[in-house]
């Protein structure tokens, strides 16, 4: 494993920061208060190439190697972590149908998913199936000349605005995966509002009553819906995560130095108080921590090792927790200011802890990591 | 045994210890078999053996035993020549 970026890495990372440093950051407070991020902004996402940038170059798309993507990911979360909720999502259902799509499918949907044409939705949980994904109760059923989907899904990140959605529902008992386009007949989409994490990541409640889906829109096969493509879609959303946790972790560690060296108590910068160096350290060495995990975790999917996934998952584990624990010592830094808005670090905090739920809770991870680990005992 | 079955009997032994897995042996219903592990397999004969594994290869019968896995790529090569 190299642990040095390429020439081509650190340029690309400068391009990311720059454009998030200038377009992003200062604006999301104002869009964590709105609840949404502006089309203007997803526009100059498209323009960049940053939607879909995982999609292989012969289906159109930038073909990123993962290192890249995922220091593209760092940097749009260190500057909004509802920006880059959208990226993951997006990037989460082309990985899947550039896995397990048919020709057909690939065709049709990798070369707009990557120009960031139609955007992608995972519609997965449900008010009574979250962790438990086997539980599913949306229902799909033979209606012909199309599926028949019914039922609810809930927490749908960016579910108001995107074309595209997949949907794991049961057919016959058997959980299968549907591609299905926002505009089929018999659904219905609903803003879900009043979240306190990533609040600007557009969150919608969906129902499906007597859904048309076009026979075609099936992707995989009844039965791995939920074990080869909507798995495939949360490894790659694991890994966006665990970037994304790095980022809150590295904006954490920048708000707090800066403050500590700016905010004087008893005569001197708090940085010069050791209880805060102490903070400040653990931030440090944290931040560093979670990112050669999630570089080992990209380096062992670039490769095609079959263990990456497990190492994903220990990425995001504890790049996940470690976001949330600096995010709280960075408001204990902060003192009174850190609950304030004037303060990016209370909304740290609170995306933290969403990244702690998505895409496998940290108690899920828990239970699966020794799983992957015993294997290697 | 030949090459192709060593080397899948090698890599499942990593999920059956102190179990001497037979070619013809069904690994589903020895349990420890989960989704996770279902997608390192695939994962595994993709890099391993230099095949694709598509939609259409998405049966348990295909993953059932060394000797079904062996056929599957087996069968993947014969394809792609």
């Amino acid at each position: 494993m190299n642990l040095e970026l390429t020439a081509a890495q650190r340029a690309a990372r400068a391009e990311f920061r720059a454009f998030a440093a200038a377009a992003i950051a200062p604006h999301a407070g104002r869009w964590d208060r709105e609840e949404a991020i502006p089309a203007a902004l997803i526009e100059e996402l498209r323009a960049r190439r940053y939607l879909g940038s995982n999609v292989p170059e012969e289906h159109g798309g930038l073909g990123r190697d993962l290192i890249t993507y995922g220091l593209l990911t760092e940097e749009i979360a260190k500057a909004c972590s509802s920006v880059r909720s959208l990226l993951t999502v997006h990037d989460m259902v082309a990985h899947a149908i550039h896995r397990w799509g048919s020709r057909e499918q690939r065709e049709r949907w990798l070369p707009r998913l990557a120009r960031g044409e139609v955007l992608g939705a995972l519609a997965l949980s449900e008010p009574d199936a979250g962790s438990d994904a086997r539980s599913v109760e949306t229902t799909a059923r033979d209606g012909g000349d199309a599926w028949v989907l019914d039922g609810r899904k809930k927490w749908t990140t960016f579910g108001q605005i995107a074309g595209l959605f997949l949907v794991l529902a049961q057919l016959d008992g058997k959980l299968t995966a549907f591609l299905v386009e926002r505009d089929a007949p018999g659904m219905t989409v609903q803003p879900l509002r009043g979240v306190w994490g990533t609040r600007a990541s557009m969150l919608a409640e969906i129902a499906f009553d007597g859904c048309r889906v076009p026979r075609e829109n099936l992707i995989g096969r009844p039965g791995f819906g939920l074990s080869a493509v909507v798995s495939t879609a949360l490894e790659q959303g694991r890994y966006s995560v665990a970037w994304g946790a790095v980022g809150i972790a590295q904006a954490c560690l920048e708000a707090s130095q800066a403050y500590a060296r700016e905010r004087r108590q008893y005569g001197v910068p708090i940085a010069d108080h050791q209880l805060i160096r102490r903070l400040l350290t653990d931030m440090i060495a944290g931040v560093r921590a979670a990112r050669l995990l999630c570089l080992r975790a990209g380096w062992m999917r670039q490769s095609g090792d079959p263990l990456a996934g497990g190492e994903v998952m220990i990425a995001k584990y504890f790049a996940s927790t470690l976001a949330t624990r600096a995010a709280n010592d960075a408001v204990q830094i902060h003192g009174a200011n850190g609950i304030s808005d004037e303060y990016p670090v209370g909304r740290y905090l609170r995306d933290s802890r969403v990244l702690e739920i998505i895409e496998g809770s940290t108690q899920i991870q828990q239970i699966n990591i020794p799983l992957f680990e015993l294997q290697e005992l | 045994m030949d090459e192709t079955q060593s080397k899948i009997k090698e890599f499942l032994s990593r999920f059956f210890k102190n179990h001497d897995l037979q070619p013809e042996e069904d690994i589903f219903s020895l349990g420890f078999v989960n989704s996770l592990l279902a997608m390192q397999l695939v994962a595994f004969v993709e890099k391993e053996f230099g095949v694709a594994v598509g939609d259409e290869d998405l049966d348990l019968d295909n993953f059932r035993s060394i000797n079904a896995i062996a056929q599957l790529v087996a069968r993947k090569r014969g394809a792609a020549a």
